[in-house]
């Protein structure tokens, strides 16, 4: 139980800002019309693309002297997540380009 | 940039970092608030991809490790390669995928972020300076649940991996759930010398990416699209819990702010179709159903010369396009058809069900590129209304979307479903490749009725054959 407490007590920031954010989350969603559903998904999915942040930290301050497993592992999250942002991303655009003509 | 400010010890890179941090974490936010408006779309798509760009940039450039260390100028060019072949590649594949397997693409794209999120954790753990071993191993566990879950589901859609529907995995999953759980519980009351810690992650990895593939195995082909949903708030949250560990207020946000958005869509999806969510993931559906006594009436079939009569002189026609469209690849020649009618003086519509396509919006994405005018796409809501005085209901490759029995057979396990009411019209042409069953695996009333004409045949030659006859009349 204290551990639990303490976990809150030294997180407190970052939970505040997770509770929030769930709040803001189903706000901003709650009214979409089912036409943009499959759009939203792929932005959604790009933005969680985020932990290419996480990527470029870890290759950011691993050893480069030798070949090693941290290495290795965060140039492929690295990759995978520049795959997630920009093929999510662009394919968003692509989708939603092709409204943006129809109404003109 | 490596000025002191003032006596607390953060350089000025410190405070520009944490500025663009919060920068980015609005520019998401506001790009998926954008993104939730038809008309503002595109921008919100383009601000979310800015605050990402800003996040990234201001990361190679000012992140200091611990001992504030920056990036070496070597890290950066290995970085800065990487990611130059990662946008190439997804670029050129977000280019090049054929819009009707846009839900295998984003399926896909999820299955890579939740890779990068299990990397992450995975290597952070093994990094002593690392205190949050809850919030690495819950990174590690959800995040190789969404890629596995997401790869299986990819294959679905592409048809390479079939459904599964053996009632033993149910008890499999609870079982892997339970032991994740007190492996995670383990590791974390530090019950193990940390090399024996080091040897229970990759259990724990390993029994996480098996979950998620028995966990999407048993769910119908016809539901990915939830499953996506969800999966994709399972790689938000993945990635905060990264942004947990490095204390990183842009991924924290940007991972739960998908977590919930994403969560919040599976509902609303699972709401379309009228079912819960659990009732998705344990999979009741389909199969056995078996519906009321119903009279059946005698099924008719029309002809291609008279569906072009029929369609030819009436005033108003409403096509309603279904997944079978889709799968046939017809929606050019279903343009063309409702162009050549309008040319005659008919008055054309689309009725697109919430969840019609492979995905909830993705009919609209798939008419969109045949060109079919967007104020020609209609909602459910807005089109049942004019139904009974419509002369013509065209369904192409449409089921469950348009069966009766959702609004009037309690016993039936759509019912309750909100439907296009096809049934309503004067005159319905049902385009099916044969008698087959809709997903749901229930009869469907509407090809016996008495207003009902089916014309059998693949959508898309069924589509040219018709447009061919109109032609020539």
């Amino acid at each position: 139980m204290e551990s639990i407490l303490e976990f809150f007590y030294n997180n407190k920031e970052a939970i505040f800002i997770i509770v929030l954010t769930i709040f803001l989350g189903f706000e901003v969603i709650s009214n979409v019309p089912s036409v943009l559903h499959t759009p939203l998904m792929s932005g959604a999915n790009a933005i969680s693309g985020v932990i290419i942040i996480g990527g470029i930290i870890l290759v950011g301050h691993a050893e480069t002297d030798t070949i090693n497993l941290n290495l290795v592992l965060g140039i492929f999250a690295i990759l995978f997540g520049t795959l997630n942002v920009t093929g999510g991303f662009v394919v968003t655009d692509r989708m939603l380009e092709m409204f943006r003509k129809k109404k003109n | 940039m490596n000025a002191l400010i003032g006596d607390l010890g953060v350089t000025s890179g410190d405070v520009i970092l944490e500025l663009s941090y919060l920068l980015a974490a609005v520019f998401f936010v506001v790009g998926l608030k954008l993104l939730s408006h038809p008309d503002t779309a595109r921008k919100g798509n383009l601000w979310a991809a800015g605050g990402m760009l800003l996040a990234i940039i201001t990361t190679i450039l000012f992140h200091k490790d611990s001992s504030g260390q920056g990036i070496k100028l070597v890290n950066i060019l290995i970085i800065l390669a990487v990611i130059a072949i990662g946008s190439v590649l997804g670029a050129v594949v977000a280019r090049k995928v054929k819009m009707t397997a846009m839900p295998q693409l984003v399926s896909f794209l999820n299955a890579t972020g939740g890779a990068a999120s299990a990397l992450v954790a995975l290597i952070e753990f093994s990094n002593p300076a690392n205190k949050s071993t809850l919030v690495t191993l819950l990174g590690l566990v959800i995040g190789s649940i969404a890629f596995s879950g997401s790869m299986i589901a990819y294959g679905k859609l592409d048809g390479k991996v079939g459904d599964i529907f053996a009632g033993f995995i149910k008890y499999l999953n609870l079982f892997m759930l339970l032991v994740v759980t007190v492996l995670v519980a383990y590791i974390i009351a530090g019950g193990a010398a940390f090399e024996t810690q080091k040897i229970l992650v990759y259990v724990l990895l390993a029994i996480s990416l098996v979950y998620g593939v028995t966990f999407v195995m048993p769910i119908g082909g016809a539901d990915m699209p939830v499953v996506i949903s969800l999966l994709n708030s399972f790689t938000g949250i993945a990635a905060a819990m990264a942004g947990f560990i490095y204390r990183n207020q842009a991924m924290i946000l940007g991972g739960i702010f998908v977590g919930s958005a994403g969560t919040i869509l599976t509902l609303l999806m699972c709401r379309a179709m009228n079912r819960s969510l659990l009732n998705v993931i344990i999979g009741s559906f389909g199969g056995g159903g078996t519906a009321i006594d119903r009279k059946k009436g005698v099924i008719k079939e029309i002809s291609a010369s008279d569906a072009a009569v029929l369609l030819s002189y009436s005033q108003k026609v409403v096509i309603v396009p279904g997944y079978g469209l889709a799968v046939a690849q017809a929606q050019h020649v279903c343009n063309d058809l409702a162009k050549l009618l309008e040319e005659k003086g008919v008055e054309v519509k689309f009725a697109i069900h919430p969840v019609a396509g492979r995905m909830p919006g993705h009919m609209n994405v798939l008419l969109a590129e045949a060109e079919v005018p967007y104020e020609k796409l209609f909602e459910m809501d807005d089109i049942n209304p004019e139904m009974p005085n419509t002369d013509v209901v065209v369904v192409i490759g449409a089921n469950d979307v348009v069966n009766p029995a959702a609004l009037d057979d309690p016993s039936s396990p759509i019912y309750g479903m909100p439907i296009i009411r096809a049934h309503e019209a004067k005159n319905v042409i049902v385009m099916k490749r044969g008698m087959g069953k809709g997903y749901a695996a229930i009869e469907n009333y509407l090809f016996f009725a008495d207003n009902t004409r089916m014309f059998f045949g693949s959508a898309k030659d069924s589509l040219q054959k018709l447009v061919a006859e109109i032609k020539s009349l």
